[in-house]
């Protein structure tokens, strides 16, 4: 059923001054968005190291357990032997930046001496799994509630927006330290750490909406007015075929933007939820659980560095990364 | 007491001799050493000195329960407050075994008993007086000890004089009942005499009189707003300093108090005029402090943190100023019977010969700043220990896993089994703990998952009560649990006795319930003969072990930092901290 004028691809451009003078020499084919912002961020070496990164970190998280039996120790396995700690002054690790060798890459923890290296690299997955998640659920919610606020207006609109300004005052933390705090230990068919995994990504993800909703809302209040949509709406399309077909293919890029923005503030959030002990349950290894176990051990610097590294490394390379398909897709960008 | 003390050497003589050498042996002589050296504080006086003068200043991280003698449960607090309070009795301010002797200190002598040991006579010293001048009478200890009857009002500190004095029926305290008569509890027939009345014959009743709550209070001092739980801000001295200041949360001041006479007390030297208490000290910020030397007490007396462990032992002029004093405190871990498969004794036993108590001893920050493993509940400081070790776990304490296979067999659970174990999550040595016993248990098989409580809540309303623990599978639940005083009685009472197990939860008796058990208790309660009484709480001891309900943990001990500036220093056992009350100030 195909009801009048409509972008002819997902990833169409919606600012025809873009096609103009400059590319009209070369492209004999018209480009699309996609394709130039592909071209763009290709150019861009920051945002491709990002990207790189980011592509290892999924797959770090994905191969855990092979890469740790290849390279290191079960994660929550102790070495306590007297050549490897020294026991009476507590635990702390022999050898150089806290016993930092060939069998222990990252060295040991103090204490309990259990694999840093191993402990890195499966906290991984718990930071990506909890960020990728609450980020997708807070662009389902956000961009849902954000096309139609944008596209309806009116009394709609007004519900929408103070039901943002409602979550944009609430007081995240605390609610979030609460709730994971007083979690019982099976709820919702749920236990365990599934449960407090699943509980973070809904604190998260379910807070976070309102940013990507203002933004999608923004652009979906100018992209109605366009003569695309005028045109669906006077042969008949209802607005649930408007948001699907003619809005969301346009607004596929600031939501993928500000997801990849989201996701490091995840990361982030998470740690600090794992630091304050509302995370998930002894042993599992979170990054920053990590940083809260070696905050006790400001005396071996090696303890807090690597998973402080990880932490860093991650929001680093997505926001890098983030930043550079924002540039890319920037239509007033000049790359 | 001489055979105590004998008992008390033999056992320990590995530990005491490797660390004082020659000093250990001499007891009946004071020691005193002037070389610093790692340990030289614990079984000798350090740095003796009778000079008077200087300021002494000491500091916590947070404030403790109260100031007040008739509120109060903390060690540290028992410790300092005979600064400025005198009880009945207290422990004999020397170093070594010694300090866990009872002496006389407002009464001339310890009790004397009557009645089979159901009536409890002490005479006050002559010439005792209160800060303001006022003669201390038997009325103010009896006042005293009314007033803490009330736990409503002053909701800390122990409860034994509720618990075992011929109370009137209902009787609920001198601030609702001014007027009810308490002499069938407690009568005072002259001013200088007081006597206990006790329900039934408890032979180490002079125990109870070392309670802080025996301190004199003045009537006149605790009435209206000034009462109850606000007398902790204008405390009336009996002891040597009094209050100057008295700042909530932030600290105090004692100074002198000149109506303390001398010649009324032969245990305080009363040697600096001045002592400056600080509260709310960032814990690591002490360390740093003692070890540069502007403070000189650390008073939480716990040890220093793990941060700050590896300065002071690798270092070694920080190592010859600390000492490494026994606590007598178990940290253990509950085995609950009333949750399967740990009904059956066999999958308790299963889980003693695997736990590696090395690894246990590692979750506390090793021998020095954790503790000696454990081998039974009682810990060897305890006059009346006995070496028991009914579950051998091999040379180098890592468990015996062929012993723990063929339990599991008897057991009839060959291939091992999951069970859940609880831990107070914002204590990250009982985190490290359940850690470890996750990682050696799973050598046989037994699977746990770890779950953990915040510390306020867990005994009061989650592992503390029987029906939550079943409801949540805990078969496994950390624990700790610390001597009121230095006898059986003061430590194993309130964990091995069944029946302070309460369905609505508090008790820290998580897995003791044996009719048996109670029964050698209630022998032990009222056997008047020390030595015997002795014997009976180390019978217990082995009785519980045998059962295998309490996977026994670390005797903890502490890496303290004997503080610069300090004369006087040395360990009081009945504390397992430096004594607060001899310390001198070298300027």
């Amino acid at each position: 059923m195909v009801m009048g004028p409509e972008p002819t691809a997902a990833t169409d451009l919606v600012d025809p001054p873009l096609y103009g003078a400059d590319d009209s020499v070369a492209a004999i084919e018209g480009r699309s968005l996609g394709r130039i912002a592909w071209t763009r961020l290709k150019r861009d070496k920051v945002a491709m190291t990002g990207g790189v990164v980011v592509v290892l970190l999924i797959l770090m998280a994905i191969f855990a357990p092979l890469i740790v039996k290849w390279l290191g120790h079960p994660p929550d396995e102790q070495h306590q032997s007297p050549a490897l700690l020294d026991l009476t002054t507590g635990g702390t690790p022999r050898g150089a930046f806290g016993g930092v060798s060939g069998q222990f890459l990252f060295g040991l923890e103090p204490g309990n001496g259990r694999d840093i290296f191993s402990r890195v690299v499966y906290g991984s997955r718990i930071s990506l799994t909890i960020a990728f998640a609450a980020a997708f659920l807070s662009v389902a919610i956000g961009s849902t509630l954000g096309v139609i606020a944008g596209l309806l207006g009116g009394w709609v609109d007004n519900v929408i927006g103070r039901l943002m300004d409602l979550f944009l005052a609430f007081p995240l933390l605390v609610f979030a330290l609460s709730i994971v705090g007083v979690l019982p230990d099976r709820a919702f068919g749920l236990s365990g750490n599934t449960l407090r995994i699943t509980m973070m990504i809904f604190v998260i993800g379910f807070f976070n909406w309102p940013y990507i909703a203002r933004i999608v809302r923004g652009q979906a209040l100018s992209l109605r007015e366009r003569e695309f949509v005028d045109a669906a709406r006077s042969l008949g399309a209802r607005p649930p075929y408007i948001i699907v077909r003619e809005l969301l293919p346009n607004l596929m890029a600031p939501i993928l933007i500000y997801m990849t923005l989201l996701i490091p503030t995840n990361v982030l959030f998470e740690a600090a939820l794992s630091f304050l002990g509302v995370g998930v349950q002894a042993p599992t290894a979170t990054w920053g659980g990590m940083l809260s176990d070696a905050s006790k051990y400001i005396t071996e610097p090696a303890f807090i560095f690597f998973p402080g590294m990880a932490v860093f490394v991650t929001v680093l390379a997505f926001n890098l990364f983030g930043d550079g398909l924002r540039d890319a897709f920037d239509p007033k960008g000049t790359r | 007491m001489k055979r105590k003390g004998r008992v008390l050497a033999t056992t320990t003589a590995v530990l005491a001799l490797t660390l004082t050498g020659a000093c250990a042996s001499s007891k009946s002589t004071t020691t005193a050493t002037n070389t610093a050296k790692f340990n030289a504080a614990l079984n000798a006086v350090y740095n003796p000195s009778d000079k008077k003068g200087g300021t002494i200043t000491m500091a916590i991280s947070e404030d403790w329960d109260s100031v007040d003698t008739g509120d109060t449960y903390y060690g540290l607090s028992w410790n300092l407050l005979r600064l400025y309070s005198r009880s009945l009795v207290m422990f004999d301010p020397v170093p070594g075994p010694d300090g866990n002797k009872l002496v006389p200190d407002l009464a001339d002598s310890l009790g004397v008993s009557s009645d089979g040991g159901k009536t409890w006579t002490y005479h006050l010293r002559a010439g005792v007086k209160f800060q303001d001048g006022t003669p201390i009478t038997s009325k103010d200890v009896k006042y005293a000890e009314l007033r803490s009857f009330d736990k409503t009002v002053l909701v800390n500190g122990p409860t034994y004089m509720n618990d075992w004095l011929n109370w009137p029926a209902g009787y609920t305290g001198p601030y609702k009942q001014p007027n009810v008569n308490t002499d069938q509890a407690i009568s005072t027939p002259d001013d200088r005499t007081i006597v206990y009345h006790l329900k039934r014959p408890f032979g180490g009743f002079d125990y109870f009189a070392m309670l802080p709550s025996s301190a004199p209070v003045p009537k006149a001092a605790d009435q209206g707003t000034n009462g109850g739980v606000n007398y902790k801000k204008h405390v009336v001295s009996s002891g040597p300093y009094k209050f100057q200041s008295y700042e909530a949360g932030k600290g105090f001041t004692l100074v002198r108090n000149t109506n303390w006479d001398p010649a009324t007390d032969p245990n305080r030297k009363a040697l600096p005029d001045e002592y400056v208490i600080k509260l709310g000290v960032d814990a690591t910020d002490i360390d740093n402090q003692l070890l540069a030397g502007t403070i000189q007490v650390d008073l939480a007396g716990t040890g220093v943190q793990t941060a700050t462990l590896p300065q002071v032992l690798s270092n070694p002029t920080n190592r010859a100023n600390a000492d490494n004093p026994t606590a007598a405190r178990l940290w253990y871990t509950s085995i609950n019977p009333t949750v399967a498969p740990f009904d059956n004794i066999d999958c308790r036993r299963a889980v003693m010969y695997a736990a590696d108590k090395v690894g246990y001893q590692n979750a506390y920050g090793g021998p020095l700043a954790g503790g000696d493993i454990a081998t039974s509940l009682m810990p060897p400081i305890i006059p009346g220990y006995q070496k028991t070790d009914a579950y051998p776990d091999g040379a180098d304490h890592k468990g015996d896993l062929d012993k723990a296979k063929a339990a599991l067999a008897a057991c009839g659970k060959p291939n091992g089994f999951s069970t859940n174990m609880a831990y107070r999550s914002d204590r990250p040595k009982e985190k490290a703990t359940a850690e470890s016993l996750q990682q050696s248990l799973k050598r046989v098989g037994i699977s746990l998952t770890l779950k953990g409580y915040p510390t306020g809540d867990y005994f009061s309303i989650d592992v503390g009560k029987p029906s939550f623990l079943v409801a949540n599978n805990l078969g496994l639940a950390t624990n700790g649990w610390a001597a009121d005083w230095n006898d059986g009685f003061g430590f194993l009472q309130q964990i091995v006795d069944g029946r302070v197990i309460r369905p609505s939860g508090g008790s820290s008796n998580l897995s003791v319930n044996f009719p048996a058990i109670n029964t050698m208790v209630d022998e032990a309660m009222s056997e008047s003969d020390a030595a015997k009484r002795n014997q009976d709480w180390a019978a217990i001891d082995k009785a519980v072990m045998d059962q295998a309900v309490i996977l026994p943990g670390v005797w903890a001990k502490a890496v303290t930092i004997r503080g610069k500036g300090l004369t006087n220093v040395f360990v009081n056992e009945a504390f397992g901290q430096y004594d607060y009350m001899s310390f001198g100030a070298v300027s």
